[in-house]
């Protein structure tokens, strides 16, 4: 349902992200993009709704086309959910203001100004009680958990009734119990709703928990894509370029935010 | 080892002694400005002491006598720094929304907005004030409007830097839920500086109704046109009633600041 054709990425810098990849992900899977820190999946990941905009090649969407056009990705944006490492919420608004952030997309710039319809309204309380958040759709987000700030940020995505789930590291700062629980309720709602994932991890054992499919990423190419079952000690060799017993090290491996020069670079809106 | 102390020493006699030079310097500076603005002329300064008493003997005790045709120039006074600041925070938020470098359209659009808000902040409100008088005539709108026109060049500069330093994570969020660039900014960059922009309006307010007793010396009305009548005649006594009243009214107005501020936390 969405295509990446010889896409690459170099950012200012000079530095190649990501080299050029064709990938294509498909309905109803579940795909981890499996790497160490500055493997380049965040960059594959931001590419599939232009957070980051190729450097080369072009992105694909079924239905839309080609993702060049700013209406084309605007359209495509709005059912596209993203989750974000670092929730990316703003702290003294309610839950529930946050999640209607969602909601957005499906209304004109003037519509927006004053609040959205009790009909959006409505979407962004069943989002926030999916992910059993209802009782705190009224508090601050800063107020909440990291646990809880991250199911926001879920609900987020879910409010958009997106045909498309993205999550960019979403447990990296979260510890391993929540990290199970956040990653299971991502896993659930997409089979519910049968709407693919694509998720960045750097921990194998997640990933392996969780996946349907496995693309392991290693200095900005795609070193494997297949299931979990096949992923062989030679693959993790490849993908971590380290002794694959020790990739507990990986685990505890820093945030991802901070690994390319401009990681925040996106096209001007 | 004793050679060493000595080197430890000589470097901090030497500190000590740049310290000293520097200092000098300061000093020096400021005893030539002080003397070029005759501050240490004596003789007129003690020439001076005299009627200095004499003025303030002359100024007690206070006379309230009139202090009922006071009320008027005082909601005036507060009517004008209210609605002044209205309008400089009008008129501020879109032009800081050009002048951030994060939200501005374009390079150069940055550079005219900056320089409108350095232009708005040099000029004087006294000054913005005779003009206004000049062409709107008396009262308390020229008044409002020096206000407002003066105050949009600090207000709009502290909006722009603020919405500079947003946390661009919730920014990039709202982009990526498919918002076009001013959903992102109403929903996703104005929410995070409210606080901010509520805070620097509110000490804005509270500057202009200083500010705004000052006014009524150019025409520009409010309690500071009563103020120069009363200092004309040379009433003295009511002068000092009516400054007494103004420092009431600052220190009540003060206080509002604070507590309103702190709410918006």
């Amino acid at each position: 349902m969405i295509r990446l054709n010889q896409v690459s990425v170099t950012y200012p810098g000079g530095f190649t992200a990501l080299h050029p990849t064709d990938i294509e992900f498909r309905r109803g899977e579940f795909t981890v993009l499996l790497g160490a820190s500055g493997a380049g999946k965040s960059t594959l990941l931001r590419c599939l709704n232009y957070l980051n905009v190729p450097s080369s090649g072009h992105v694909h969407v079924e239905g839309i086309g080609e993702l060049k056009r700013r209406s084309a990705l605007l359209a495509h944006r709005r059912r596209t959910g993203m989750i974000f490492q670092q929730h990316q919420l703003i702290g003294r608004l309610s839950a529930l203001r946050n999640v209607l952030t969602g909601r957005l997309g499906y209304h004109g710039t003037w519509r927006s100004l004053v609040p959205l319809p009790p009909e959006d309204q409505r979407i962004a309380l069943q989002a926030l009680d999916r992910v059993g958040l209802m009782a705190k759709a009224l508090e601050r987000v800063d107020s909440l958990s990291g646990g809880q700030q991250q199911r926001v940020g879920i609900a987020r995505a879910i409010a958009q009734r997106p045909q498309m789930v993205l999550a960019d590291e979403p447990v990296a700062s979260l510890d391993p119990h929540t990290s199970v629980q956040v990653l299971g309720l991502i896993r659930g709602v997409c089979a519910e709703d049968h709407i693919p994932a694509v998720v960045s991890l750097h921990q194998l054992d997640l990933a392996r928990q969780f996946a349907d499919r496995i693309v392991g990423i290693a200095a900005g190419r795609v070193v494997y894509d297949g299931a979990p079952a096949g992923l062989s000690d030679l693959h993790l060799e490849a993908i971590y370029r380290r002794d694959p017993t020790r990739s507990s090290e990986a685990t505890a491996a820093p945030s991802t935010t901070t690994e390319f020069p401009l990681n925040l670079a996106t096209e001007k809106s | 080892m004793q050679s060493e102390h000595d080197a430890v020493l000589l470097q901090q006699r030497q500190t000590f002694r740049r310290g000293s030079i520097q200092l000098l310097v300061v000093a020096t500076v400021i005893t030539i400005c002080s003397i070029y603005v005759g501050l240490f002329d004596g003789a007129r300064l003690a020439e001076g002491i005299p009627s200095m008493i004499s003025l303030i003997g002359e100024m007690f005790p206070p006379d309230f006598q009139n202090a009922r045709d006071w009320v008027e120039p005082l909601l005036d006074t507060l009517a004008m720094s209210v609605a002044g600041t209205a309008l400089a925070v009008t008129f501020s938020v879109p032009l800081a929304l050009l002048a951030a470098r994060n939200t501005t359209p374009h390079p150069v659009v940055y550079q005219v907005a900056r320089a409108i808000l350095n232009g708005l902040r040099s000029i004087p409100e006294l000054i913005m004030g005779i003009i206004f008088v000049a062409a709107v005539g008396f009262g308390a709108l020229p008044g409002v409007l020096a206000l407002g026109l003066h105050s949009i060049g600090m207000v709009g500069k502290f909006f722009a830097e603020a919405i500079e330093h947003v946390d661009e994570a919730p920014v990039e969020a709202t982009r990526a839920a498919g918002a076009n660039g001013l959903q992102v900014i109403w929903h996703g960059i104005l929410p995070q500086v409210l606080p901010q922009m509520a805070d620097v309006s509110i000490y804005r307010w509270e500057y202009n109704f200083r500010a705004s007793t000052v006014m009524g010396m150019v025409g520009a009305g409010g309690i500071g046109f009563e103020l120069m009548g009363s200092l004309r005649i040379m009433q003295y006594q009511e002068v000092l009633a009516i400054l007494l009243v103004i420092l009431v009214m600052v220190t009540m107005v003060d206080a509002l600041s604070a507590v309103l501020r702190r709410k918006f936390k």
